[in-house]
């Protein structure tokens, strides 16, 4: 079963990355190694600054593109990991490793299969 | 050479063969890992040259001496290997031909298939190592081909299979078929990958996953020639009944759009018959001769749906009959499920519900989607309507695939929402 696991930031954790980038990221590549050897790595990207990102919504037809994410989130994505593990406890394990876990939240979350049994 | 053959002609034949040139390298050379890649790199070589040049005299031999070259150039190569590479020269005297004769039947070629399969399914290995490294070594399938069905990148499936190799060697598992004693339970994970392998391709039909339903055939294929090289075992022929059987529903299981049609709405006339009568026959073959096991058991179920008409011609007093001896049998809960509709189809509604309810407090099945479904299905058929359309839509929250939640939401969509 394939996993996402998405990696959320927070006014604290973007500083607390700030102050010891080396070490956070060491931590990160460490286990994207490990991932890597055991064969669970399907693949994973981090994302810009938020400062970075547009909201696009269409109303009545008409396109509306502000500047940032759409609410003022406390908490934002930052970056996503994909991995396909045996079990779901096993994605969770990954999850509970990853810095941000413990600096901010990560969330695991199953993909849908595009295939399926006869019902 | 003789006449070139064609492209498909000699992938058929390589396939059939990686096996038995794994399993004669191995028993020559004792490194699974390497040879193993010497084998993949043997078969793409014939690939390329023998649609272009025509089949050589003895295709087998031809393999066997460019994957041991290959092998052999990969050792001289390695200077961390140069103590085995004296070893393997000691063994090997100079220009002996490693294959036998043209038409001189080699003495293990039947029995190195299965070895080779025995260890791709060695239970020191995770299913998904099982399964990759079966589809290679075993399948001849290459990493990217095996990849492609997979949905994930190459390298992280040469990732996989490499561990699993690098797993063989640690645990210094030998080249052999398991001792007598053993001989059951290990065929029983072999035939467990092979159905893993062809319950990955069941539904997927058209469409950007096309690689994905390539795998039932590679199934169909594979548990054939298992059952060829094991021809009395009753649940090698019955995996295979069940196989043929259930593929033999494809065309009618999905829409050309890729929904799913249930099997009391499938148009019967879009059945495979020919796959229909090799698994009857298969099946009642196997039931008289051999002790019946789960396979069997299920391929028989398969075989009373395979021969109703329509519909309501199904013997379902039949099928509960043989579920009832299947749970006794294999008791798991996927078939408590299945027994529970049947049950309901022959004593009604109710009495499915009843035999669902013992499965409420089963870890095994908790937030699984399918108890919802079956559980919708079987209020909508007791005409509580309103319980079923929330039923139906609480096992679409679970799904975690995309025509069976879609099946899911359309069988929610067409009860009354029981809230007007």
């Amino acid at each position: 079963m394939k996993y996402m696991l998405l990696i959320y930031q927070n006014q604290a954790s973007r500083e607390a990355l700030a102050e010891d980038p080396d070490g956070l990221m060491g931590e990160v590549d460490a286990i994207v190694e490990e991932l890597i050897g055991s064969g669970e790595w399907v693949g994973g990207e981090a994302l810009a600054d938020v400062s970075q990102s547009r909201t696009v919504q269409v109303r009545g037809g008409l396109p509306a593109v502000t500047d940032g994410p759409f609410v003022e989130a406390k908490e934002h994505l930052a970056g996503y990991c994909l991995v396909e593990c045996e079990t779901p406890e096993r994605a969770i394990e990954i999850a509970t490793r990853w810095p941000d876990a413990r600096l901010c939240a990560m969330e695991v979350r199953p993909l849908m299969d595009p295939s399926g049994m006869e019902m | 050479m003789t006449t070139a053959p064609t492209g498909a002609a000699v992938e058929d034949l390589l396939r059939g063969l990686a096996p038995q040139v794994l399993g004669a390298l191995v028993r020559r050379y004792r490194d699974f890992d390497t040879a193993e890649d010497a084998v993949q790199e043997a078969l793409l070589a014939a690939a390329v040259q023998w649609p272009d040049q025509g089949l050589p005299a003895n295709p087998r031999a031809w393999l066997i001496t460019v994957a041991s070259r290959r092998l052999t150039d990969q050792w001289r190569s390695d200077h961390a290997r140069r103590r085995r590479e004296a070893t393997a020269a000691a063994l090997v005297p100079p220009d002996e031909a490693l294959a036998p004769a043209p038409g001189e039947r080699p003495p293990h070629e039947e029995d190195d298939t299965l070895t080779v399969l025995f260890l791709c399914c060695h239970p020191a290995l995770s299913p998904a190592s099982q399964v990759a490294l079966t589809l290679r070594a075993v399948g001849g399938l290459t990493t990217a081909q095996i990849a492609r069905a997979f949905l994930v990148p190459e390298a992280t499936m040469a990732q996989r299979i490499s561990r699993a190799k690098q797993r063989i060697k640690a645990t210094g598992i030998p080249f052999r078929l398991p001792p007598e004693q053993e001989r059951s339970d290990r065929l029983a994970v072999v035939l467990q990958v092979l159905y893993l392998i062809f319950n990955e391709g069941y539904t997927t039909t058209a469409g950007p996953h096309l690689h994905r339903a390539e795998l039932t055939g590679e199934a169909i294929r594979l548990t054939r020639a298992v059952h060829r090289l094991l021809p009395t075992d009753g649940e090698v022929a019955g995996l295979l009944a069940l196989m043929l059987l259930t593929d033999a529903r494809r065309p009618a299981r999905t829409r050309p759009d890729g929904a799913l049609v249930p099997l009391a709405e499938q148009d019967r006339d879009r059945w495979d018959r020919a796959s229909i009568r090799e698994g009857v026959a298969l099946v009642t073959d196997t039931l008289r001769r051999a002790p019946v096991g789960p396979y069997q058991l299920q391929a028989a179920i398969a075989a009373v749906h395979a021969e109703a008409p329509r519909a309501e011609d199904t013997d379902w007093p039949q099928v509960l009959a043989l579920y009832q001896l299947l749970e006794r049998l294999a008791p798991n809960p996927m078939v408590t499920l299945n027994h529970a509709v049947a049950l309901a189809m022959v004593r009604g509604p109710e009495a499915g519900l009843e035999l669902l309810a013992t499965l409420d407090g089963d870890e095994r099945l908790a937030g699984h989607h399918r108890l919802d479904a079956v559980r919708a299905h079987l209020l909508e058929m007791a005409g509580d309507l309103a319980a079923a359309r929330a039923g139906y839509r609480l096992a679409a929250r679970r799904a975690t695939s995309l025509p069976e939640r879609r099946y899911l939401q359309a069988r929610a969509a067409r009860l009354p929402d029981g809230s007007r």
